[in-house]
């Protein structure tokens, strides 16, 4: 099992574990914010779809048990990219300039991901970790919403996770070796609209909590 | 018609791969705009001569862009700021009068610099001793078109094939990786049928190496593809992961 060690600690193979990782979250992402949508419905279509969730039982914890393997993978393989990469230059230029490669997305990576970690853990002890006997999520998250501050912070939070996923997408696609000269520039135009419904989606549901409270 | 600028450079100045280093400040004056930036540099290094002052080393060769020897940071780019154009290829017309110029020597781990700009990029020749070989029959001359190859086929291995290793990639890269150098030598082989019998070795074989060399790694930037200087793409990355995860996972090659 030699050659598997080898491959997955090559660069190439923290590439791999990082763009499949990354396309899991990217799935995670559109289903969280398809479920969150439950809300505009009404708050009991919001409480039953969480209460449904909750019902799967050994499935969702299977699926959760995945997630956090995957986390640790993503941020594992992450950090230590991060580290190596600043180690390859040790002598850093006096100019910087693009040539007009770099983007946004791209020049901020290993930052929003650290950002997108301490909201992830944030929100986990916000929403997931608390007691819920006695009330509803819907209630749980207009209280925790009636607050503009938090608001803010979410909306934010919100963003920085978009601007990560824009180099997310089509960066997982090209790592996997997806580079077709018909499907590329697609990908590309993908992951920009891709983070701007993650940003705006999961950005105004915020919004949306804080008024209905 | 011809037309003189006056520059000051901030150049980079190590004595050796040793020394600290430092920027100096020189004056180009009197700077024909049909020279190139390397020639630039020969008229400031006769001036520092007959002053009796260490000229500035750089490394230069064909000065028709396509022997890779020479390169440096201007300004911030590899090559200077003309698009798929080498360093002796960019013409001082470029440039306007009074314009302050910083020129560093290409920085990454792998390539330590020997004295001012001139940089060390044996790991690049280590990359390729890596690669090895291509099986190719001797005896008499093989028919032409025994191995039938589509023209596009042929046009994609070649766009690749156009690396000339100055190691601008690396040098734009935010990472200080190889990836598109160490791409485009595995994709030029890979992408014709000479180079199938060695392509799952090769394809371990060099990214190991480029790994051992201590460059970093591919984040998909894409700098590299914007400062090459023959213009290979980075599609050639996206081939090289491909060849590797078939080479890793599905071939015998350990």
């Amino acid at each position: 099992m030699n050659w598997l060690a080898n491959t997955l600690t090559s660069s190439i193979g923290k590439k791999l574990m990082m763009a499949l990782t990354g396309l899991a979250f990217l799935g995670f992402l559109a289903g969280h914010l398809a479920g969150n949508m439950t809300v505009y419905i009404g708050p009991d279509a919001f409480n039953a779809y969480a209460e449904g969730l909750k019902n799967l039982g050994v499935v969702i914890i299977a699926f959760e048990a995945v997630l956090v393997l995957f986390a640790v993978v993503h941020i594992v393989t992450g950090l230590t990219l991060f580290y190596q990469n600043y180690k390859a230059r040790p002598a850093r230029y006096a100019v910087n300039k693009s040539g007009g490669g770099r983007t946004i997305g791209s020049a901020t990576m290993p930052y929003t991901g650290i950002l997108v970690l301490l909201f992830v853990l944030i929100h986990l002890f916000n929403f997931t970790f608390v007691d819920k006997s006695g009330t509803t999520l819907f209630n749980l998250v207009t209280a925790k919403f009636d607050n503009t501050p938090y608001v803010i912070f979410y909306i934010a939070a919100m963003l920085v996770v978009g601007v990560h996923v824009s180099h997310g997408l089509w960066s997982a696609f090209q790592t996997i070796g997806a580079n077709h000269p018909k499907y590329m520039p697609i990908i590309r135009v993908l992951s920009i609209v891709f983070a701007i419904v993650v940003g705006i989606g999961f950005g105004v549901l915020p919004i949306y909590f804080s008024i209905s409270a | 018609m011809s037309k003189s600028i006056d520059l000051t450079l901030k150049v980079w100045r190590q004595a050796g791969p040793k020394d600290k280093g430092h920027f100096e400040t020189l004056r180009a004056q009197n700077i024909s705009t049909e020279m190139s930036f390397l020639e630039m540099l020969d008229v400031v290094n006769d001036q520092l001569t007959l002053d009796g002052k260490e000229p500035i080393a750089f490394d230069s060769d064909c000065r028709e862009g396509i022997c890779g020897m020479c390169g440096a940071v201007i300004n911030g780019r590899p090559h200077g700021p003309l698009k798929a154009t080498t360093l002796c290829q960019l013409h001082m017309r470029h440039f306007n009068s009074g314009d302050v110029i910083a020129i560093e020597p290409f920085r990454a781990m792998a390539f330590k610099v020997i004295k001012d700009l001139v940089i060390d990029r044996s790991a690049f020749d280590q990359i390729i001793q890596a690669g090895g070989f291509v099986s190719v029959n001797t005896g008499g001359a093989p028919d032409a078109n025994a191995v039938p190859i589509a023209q596009d086929q042929v046009e994609s291995a070649m766009d690749a094939a156009q690396c000339i290793s100055c190691g601008a990639c690396v040098a734009a890269c935010p990472n200080a990786s190889a990836m598109l150098f160490v791409s485009a030598n595995v994709s030029h082989l890979a992408l014709l049928p000479q180079g199938q019998p060695e392509a799952a070795r090769r394809a371990i074989a060099m990214v190991r190496e480029m790994d051992r060399q201590g460059f970093g790694n591919c984040s998909n930037e894409t700098e590299c593809e914007a400062e090459c200087p023959k213009s290979i793409s980075i599609s050639n990355i996206a081939r090289l992961n491909r060849q590797f995860y078939r080479a890793s996972l599905a071939s015998s090659v350990k």
